[in-house]
């Protein structure tokens, strides 16, 4: 027989007992809208993972320090490489020569310093960060009110939110829900004053006793006004934790303010170069898939690395284990569905055993038989998994509302936690056929053994 | 040993004298717990092609038994069923499908009509099994079903339909494949006395003008003497004797309704 025509009758015995068919199907639609329900939410929450990891704007980013710093980010790098003594220092050259390394975008000291800055007279204390001028794409800048820098060098601050709140008086942290815009307003155009330490190079020359071995520069107090140029909302620097900054101000500013630097007096002890080094040096490279193999050239280089691919592969692997999870609960009730395709199937012999005898006295041969049985099963997997996927997409609408909903009545902004890709909708329906179709292989292979002589009989 | 009987030379013009079945030795035993029943017992016969044959035996008697060793729904048990020179007995089951659709056409008692589809669909199943082009099936169905006087009922469903009307497209499903044998198993067993003549009548009109060799089981004699050549007496499976049928002269037979 013809695949049309195996097709059409099909169809046509699927619709002669319509409600025991359709219940059948139903029970694949609700199988498959489980099983698409449960990955799309394990997509949806991993994607907004990696949403928020990306954010941070440091996905692309390698930060290096120096074996000497005794910052080593595992075990692995503790134990392997040259000794911190002996260990390359992080300095200038090293900084050009990593920076021209392939696939590396550009390799930026990373300037931060604890000091204080004034604000209508009152002092605060905070963490202080340089950002370069390409952060001006990072993501967490997109929601901010008020401007990026003007330019590279230009005397200007961007406030995270939280310094915001704490520069107005206002509760940091908690249930607060000031938009950004609300805070920026009074704020923007207005003037800080920082105070910091510079340090200025001093001729290296013999003292009284004549033992100067290494460096010497002088530390100076100064003062620097900045302009409020910006409010962010998100947080650039998250990955630093509790080294993490809450005001920013453009890196080449902080070069020329020469701002003393943790590194700087053990520059002074270092009898290998006479010459200034970086506590660390941050790399940013044209895509997350080069992160690895850059950060293993670096470490050749014998500097030590770190990167938020290395924080993800554990997060990528808490995913992937719960995407599992949730597709085996899912297929759970896909199995349950394909049991009840075998029972309406083996039911369906049995009523139409009669017609089975028929169908082989009038010439229909075995495989005539069996493909019948099997399409009919073919075709309750393809609607079951169509109305399922369906269904499954519909569950999730209203999963993502009442979570939207949840979150709004928390102040928090609306998030995409459900997500159904292209490959989930074909796979799913796949699925859902490829079970019936399993599901059909016994009730059409028992329909296709059947005796002529002994179905004719039957009544 | 059962008797080689071979029929009179046919005087129907559909008869062109050559084999179309042939048993031999053919045996066909079910076990039923410890017993073994001989449903068919060593039964060796020819029937020429174009010739109606009745099969006449009481009930048990192993004359449908034996149609369906013939029709190749049943495997011999021992001997050989020979049907236009193939031995049944060794197709395989894919072939046997194929000659039950390209060779054989069957009539039940029953009619067997599939009742979840119309009259058209059930004449368009064996078309369907043989990969008839869609665009030619319906003319061919429309035609088979004219030819029984069932134009009006096309799209009717079995159930909407008199019990003579539903052998009467039976009779159309069986042919629509242009079969050289046609089997009829008690074809008028369920139908009214003026009903069954008009299927008999229709059964010796395809015996005529198609030169279809027609294999009838019954047991009334009278039938089977009105429109059969020849009868086969079958008792506990045993070919017990072959005779001409006596009835209706040719002339009568000839003149038929149809």
């Amino acid at each position: 027989m013809k695949a049309y025509d195996v097709a059409e009758l099909a169809v046509r015995n699927l619709r002669e007992s319509v409600l025991r068919n359709s219940l059948t199907t139903l029970g694949i639609s609700v199988g498959v809208a489980s099983l698409v329900a449960m990955l799309a939410l394990g997509i949806g929450l991993q994607q907004l993972a990696d949403r928020r990891l990306e954010k941070s704007g440091l996905f692309d980013t390698v930060i290096v320090t120096s074996r000497r710093e005794f910052r080593n980010f595992s075990r692995e790098q503790e134990q392997n490489g040259p000794s911190p003594a002996e260990s390359p220092s992080l300095d200038e050259p090293a900084r050009q020569e990593i920076e021209h390394l392939p696939n590396v975008l550009e390799a930026y000291p990373d300037i931060r310093f604890v000091t204080e800055l004034r604000y209508q007279d009152k002092p605060h204390l905070t963490m202080v960060a340089a950002l370069p001028f390409s952060a001006k794409d990072n993501d967490a800048f997109e929601g901010m009110a008020g401007n990026f820098f003007s330019s590279a060098a230009a005397p200007e601050v961007i406030l995270q939110k939280s310094f915001a709140e704490q520069l107005l008086g206002r509760t940091v942290g908690g249930n607060d829900n000031t938009s950004v815009a609300e805070l920026a307003k009074p704020l923007l155009g207005r003037q800080l004053i920082m105070r910091y330490a510079e340090r200025t190079a001093a001729p290296s020359q013999s003292n009284e006793s004549g033992n100067v071995a290494g460096m010497a520069y002088s530390v100076i107090s100064r003062e620097q006004i900045l302009n409020i140029v910006g409010v962010c909302d998100l947080d650039p620097d998250s990955l630093r934790q509790q080294a993490r900054a809450r005001v920013f101000l453009p890196l080449q500013l902080a070069e020329n303010l020469h701002v003393m630097q943790p590194s700087d007096l053990r520059d002074t002890t270092n009898v290998l170069n006479g010459k200034s080094t970086y506590t660390t040096v941050e790399v940013r490279v044209k895509s997350p898939k080069f992160v690895q193999s850059i950060e293993e050239t670096i470490k050749k280089m014998g500097f030590n690395t770190f990167s938020i691919v290395d924080a993800t592969k554990n997060l990528r692997q808490f995913f992937a284990v719960l995407d599992l999870f949730l597709g085996i609960f899912g297929s759970l009730a896909l199995a349950v569905a394909s049991i009840g395709i075998v029972n309406t199937l083996v039911m369906a012999i049995l009523e139409r055993r009669r017609e089975i005898g028929v169908m082989k006295a009038i010439g229909a041969s075995d495989s005539d038989v069996k493909g019948l049985f099997f399409a009919e099963a073919g075709v309750m997997g393809v609607f079951g998994g169509a109305v399922g996927v369906t269904l499954g997409w519909t569950i999730g609408r209203v999963i993502n509302l009442g979570a939207n909903i949840y979150l709004k009545r928390q102040h928090f902004p609306p998030e995409q936690i459900w997500f159904v890709p292209w490959w989930l909708v074909i796979g799913a329906i796949a699925f859902a056929i490829i079970v019936s179709l399993l599901s059909g292989l016994y009730p059409a292979s028992r329909a296709a053994r059947l005796d002529p002589i002994q179905a004719l009989r039957y009544e | 040993m059962g008797a080689a009987v071979n029929g009179p030379a046919s005087h129907s013009a559909a008869s062109d004298g050559s084999l179309a079945i042939r048993t031999e030795n053919l045996c066909r035993y079910y076990r039923m717990g410890e017993a073994s029943i001989r449903a068919v017992d060593d039964i060796s016969l020819s029937i020429r092609a174009g010739e109606f044959v009745a099969l006449l035996g009481q009930s048990g008697s192993g004359k449908s038994s034996l149609l369906n060793l013939i029709a190749g729904l049943d495997r011999p048990s021992s001997g050989s069923v020979i049907v236009q020179g193939n031995d049944l007995a060794r197709l395989s089951r894919q072939d046997l499908a194929k000659y039950r659709l390209r060779t054989v056409g069957m009539v039940f008692q029953s009619f067997n009509l599939i009742p979840s589809m119309t009259l058209l669909e059930n004449v368009e199943l064996p078309l369907r099994f043989a990969e008839v082009d869609r665009a030619k099936r319906e003319a061919l169905c429309c035609h088979a079903l004219d030819r029984v006087g069932l134009t009006p009922r096309l799209r009717h469903r079995p159930s909407e339909l008199s019990g003579g009307e539903q052998q009467r497209a039976a009779l159309a499903r069986a042919l629509i494949n242009h079969p050289r044998l046609l089997l009829a198993d008690e074809p008028t067993g369920n139908l009214d006395s003026h009903t069954g003549t008009e299927i008999m009548n229709f059964i010796r009109e395809f015996n005529e003008s198609l030169a279809m060799t027609v294999v009838m089981v019954t047991h009334e004699r009278a039938l089977a003497e009105r429109y059969a050549k020849r009868m086969i007496f079958l008792a506990d499976g045993k070919l017990v004797e072959s005779e001409p049928a006596l009835g209706l002269d040719a002339e009568l037979t000839r003149g038929g309704a149809l």
